[in-house]
């Protein structure tokens, strides 16, 4: 996790946007990358002052951006992009995520918990040691449902397992909405679940982006319009939170 | 301090232009630059009807680069018109609109209807895609055939009429040619290199569409080069592009032969680079006691330094 003193940021960001960080001072890797917001940095006052960033060490860029030195300058754009909308009481939201699908969620949780709303996070990861954070969502007065694949922590197997069974309980009169963000087939494997129920679920994707502003058209999805005819949109501007039920999952790259 | 300069009878304040297919339809940039600020817009490539483009991964980076395959996903010169050029009017950008067709006739019924539309400052002819089949970069790859479009669209236009050329042929210049004997009013180049990148674990290409164009810094010394060639060969003012990130590169364009520029790539990395670049400009030109920036144009000094100590 890095943070960032960004107060213009953190004081208009909303739940599940993003921003393009520059992480090489040079031409190489040359494009900015895209990072959720993770959490909203506030000062004494409680004042908005800066922002986290939460990603694995996957590529070049993300390992630059950790070898960044304490009080280094970073570009950084945003917040960018359609953030998620949370959902008011009575109504309860359920977050899904599964790994660093996490990032989007502790904006949420806030939002949510400011407007009361019950809410639930089912949270999955290949083990114990890859699930973070945990604390951050008590805080918010959230319930934690946890699982690992190799069953280390919380429910052994997948992180639909849990939200499948919670799902089965329900009434047809509670009202619950979705929210998911994760690995491709874990969010196709969640709209599938909230679609068999009849319950609305947004997803955050995560696509490849060249400039995060609608510029480049690299960053597409293949998203249903209101006549149900598939177009590319763009997931920087269209997203990168959308309607499940939007999305042609089988052209997504997983 | 005089920035502006003239392509024909168009007059920019200044020689930035942002570059087409990085720029979106421009007015996406509108809250983070001042579009009357900017030389011109160009807008991403139009045809006459929507275009989904290809399918992802569009883009791949590579060192101080990076290719894509967009494949022209576009909505259309009609919705264009509707939903996008009254902002750019409003907001007082000079509109290049880039058209794309697959035949003659798609180019000149493009023209025919941008030339009626309220806004429009220049045609930039699309003659260079490399990720298309079926139209462009086929009149684009021939003398015949670029000659071809580009007299056409001058028969049904009196807007400035721009072939954007490829660098993908053995010889820029007879291009910069073929265009100016057909009535060009200027040319702009270049276009992307074509190119290819390929994940060695799964051996598969890295883009959708396998091959791609290359841009971003690592093409500018060729692109600087094809510049200065066409300077040879024509008189046409000439808006060079390739890698363009700092205002020493876009000197470098200027003096190689280039009356003004555009910026693409850069624009993804740093959106607010436009001011950047003008105040490069403005310094330069202070520090070397130049009044009028378009006296640049073509400056290159190559004629033979005497070595003394060679002669002793």
């Amino acid at each position: 996790m890095i943070a960032l003193d960004a107060p213009e940021i953190a004081a208009t960001a909303q739940p599940g946007q993003f921003v393009m960080v520059k992480t090489a001072r040079g031409m190489d890797p040359l494009l900015r990358r895209p990072f959720s917001i993770f959490e909203i940095l506030r000062d004494g006052d409680g004042a908005p002052a800066g922002i986290t960033l939460l990603n694995k060490r996957i590529g070049i860029g993300t390992r630059l951006i950790y070898e960044a030195e304490a009080g280094a300058r970073l570009a950084c754009l945003g917040p960018l992009g359609r953030p998620f909308e949370p959902i008011d009481p009575p109504a309860q939201a359920w977050m899904v995520a599964g790994g660093v699908g996490l990032a989007p969620f502790v904006t949420l949780a806030e939002a949510l918990h400011a407007r009361g709303t019950r809410t639930t996070l089912f949270y999955g990861a290949r083990r114990a040691s890859e699930l973070y954070y945990v604390d951050r969502f008590e805080a918010f007065g959230v319930d934690v449902v946890l699982s690992t694949e190799d069953g280390s922590r919380g429910a052994a197997g997948r992180v639909t397992a849990p939200l499948a069974g919670a799902l089965d309980t329900l009434d047809s009169g509670d009202a619950v909405r979705l929210y998911a963000c994760g690995p491709t087939p874990m969010m196709r494997a969640v709209a599938r679940l909230a679609e068999q129920h009849g319950r609305t679920c947004d997803v955050s994707l995560e696509q490849v982006m060249g400039c995060g502003l609608g510029g480049c058209y690299s960053c597409v999805v293949l998203a249903r319009g209101n006549d149900g005819t598939p177009h590319f949109v763009r997931s920087c501007l269209d997203g990168p939170v959308f309607d499940a039920g939007r999305i042609v999952w089988e052209a997504l790259a997983h | 301090m005089d920035l502006s300069v003239s392509i024909g009878s168009l007059k920019l304040p200044n020689p930035l232009i942002a570059a087409s297919g990085c720029f979106g339809y421009g007015v996406e940039y509108s809250n983070v630059v001042d579009l009357a600020t900017l030389g011109g817009v160009a807008v991403k490539g139009l045809f006459l009807a929507q275009r989904e483009g290809h399918p992802p991964p569009r883009i791949v980076e590579t060192p101080s680069g990076m290719l894509n395959a967009i494949g022209l996903q576009g909505i259309g010169v009609h919705r264009f018109i509707r939903e996008k050029l009254p902002e750019l009017r409003d907001r007082r950008a000079i509109v290049f609109v880039n058209i794309c067709g697959t035949t003659i006739d798609e180019y000149v019924e493009l023209a025919r209807i941008l030339s009626d539309a309220e806004g429009v400052a220049a045609l930039e002819l699309n003659i260079s895609c490399p990720n298309i089949k079926e139209g462009g970069i086929t009149f684009g790859c021939s003398l015949t055939g670029t000659h071809a479009v580009v007299s056409a669209v001058r028969r049904v236009t009196d807007l400035p009429v721009i072939p954007k050329l490829t660098p993908n042929v053995t010889d820029v210049a007879s291009f910069a040619r073929a265009a100016a004997e057909a009535g060009a009013d200027a040319v702009s180049l270049v276009n992307t290199f074509l190119a290819m990148a390929i994940d060695v674990e799964t051996r598969r290409p890295k883009l959708s569409n396998i091959v791609g164009g290359l841009s971003g810094p690592a093409i500018r010394p060729i692109a600087v080069r094809m510049v200065y060639e066409c300077r040879q060969a024509v008189q046409l003012p000439i808006i060079g592009m390739g890698g363009i990130a700092t205002a020493d590169d876009v000197l470098e364009f200027m003096i190689a032969g280039a009356t003004a520029v555009q910026v693409g790539t850069a624009n993804f990395v740093d959106p607010f680079l436009w001011k950047t670049l003008l105040d490069g400009l403005r310094s330069y030109m202070s520090r070397h006691g130049i009044e009028s920036l378009s006296a640049l144009t073509g400056s290159l000094d190559t004629t033979k330094k005497e070595h003394a100590w060679i002669s002793s």
